[in-house]
């Protein structure tokens, strides 16, 4: 069972409405499944700068950076296909978001950003 | 004639064989490399990778320098959160135009294809559009490019992801065109795409940050 269809399963519709096979044999999402996404981001969005009025104190940070991390995989996942394509391409961009990740900590690290 | 009809059946062998050897050969529009894989896509995929680089190194300068504003106005005072959560909004949907635009090209329907390209470009104009409104406001207000560590690091920032943006609406533009002229000779759905994880890399950039630069207070 492909990833697709699980997700679509999940939400209680069957596969065959959700998602249909590309020429090249893999799983394509359906037009509706990527609006039922948008909706999401779009809440999660609104989620995020309702941070703005209202006061959390000291969970703001961590919350709107659980928000941003669940919405870049949202968008890479789903939107970019990384999901549902070749593993090559995730192993291509998670290598250079993994190096960039590791080198400005370390850079922030000598500047001592962290322990301000 | 027997002996000609052989020999020329021969020689369409051959000449299949070298162009599977030289990566050459047509399968559904493809080509046959190494991996099994599309080498465009896979080149995006590393390009986008090394700009997660880019952007990784000014994001962390604008990190390092937001709190040194020195005399000129700082974040507290610029800005305008509302505006920006519009625009961001704006980018966010322009991803779901994007997206239906690849989907409608796997269709092969040229004519939708052409529509939510069009409608990406008209958001991620937008969105350029308030960007622009954004830093004149700012200009307005005393923060100039090289007013502070701060300003200059953030409109270092904010600038590279706007030319991003707008690179990205010219090549959707001219995508919609040479598709509208019949110009692309290739995997037309695979040309969509790989201008189409440009653009959702641009809108996952401004995820980011939308959420390091504007949300989370300095």
């Amino acid at each position: 069972m492909s990833a697709v269809t699980e997700h679509v399963e999940d939400h209680g519709h069957t596969a065959a409405a959700d998602a249909h096979a590309s020429d090249d044999g893999h799983h394509v999402p359906t037009d509706r499944y990527f609006m039922k996404v948008a909706l999401v981001l779009a809440l999660l969005t609104a989620l995020e700068t309702s941070t703005y009025w209202i006061h959390l104190g000291a969970f703001a940070t961590p919350l709107l950076l659980i928000l941003m991390v669940i919405k870049f995989f949202m968008i890479v996942m789903i939107f970019m296909h990384l999901k549902f394509d070749n593993k090559l391409f995730s192993v291509m961009f998670y290598i250079g978001l993994g190096l960039a990740v590791l080198v400005y900590c370390a850079f922030l690290s000598t500047f001592q950003f962290f322990a301000r | 004639m027997a002996d000609i009809t052989v020999r020329e059946s021969e020689a369409e062998h051959v000449v299949a064989v070298a162009n599977v050897d030289l990566g050459h050969a047509d399968h559904g529009g493809a080509h046959v490399t190494a991996t099994g894989l599309s080498n465009n896509k896979l080149a995006m995929w590393l390009f986008l990778g090394s700009e997660c680089l880019l952007f990784g190194g000014l994001i962390s300068t604008y990190m390092l320098y937001r709190g040194r504003q020195g005399t000129g106005p700082g974040p507290a005072q610029v800005f305008d959160i509302p505006l920006t959560s519009v625009s961001s909004f704006i980018l966010l949907m322009s991803s779901l135009t994007m997206v239906l635009a690849v989907n409608a090209a796997k269709r092969l329907d040229d004519k939708n294809t052409r529509l939510w390209l069009m409608a990406t470009a008209l958001l991620g104009s937008l969105f350029v559009g308030g960007q622009v409104y954004e830093f004149t406001a700012f200009y307005q207000e005393g923060l100039g490019f090289t007013t502070s560590l701060f300003s200059s690091s953030f409109f270092t920032l904010t600038g590279f992801h706007g030319v991003h943006v707008t690179l990205g609406v010219i090549m959707l533009i001219a995508l919609a065109a040479i598709i509208g002229r019949g110009r692309i000779s290739g995997d037309k759905a695979e040309v969509v795409e790989m201008v189409g994880l440009y653009w959702h890399f641009v809108d996952v950039v401004w995820v980011v940050i939308f959420t390091l630069v504007y949300l989370i207070p300095a």
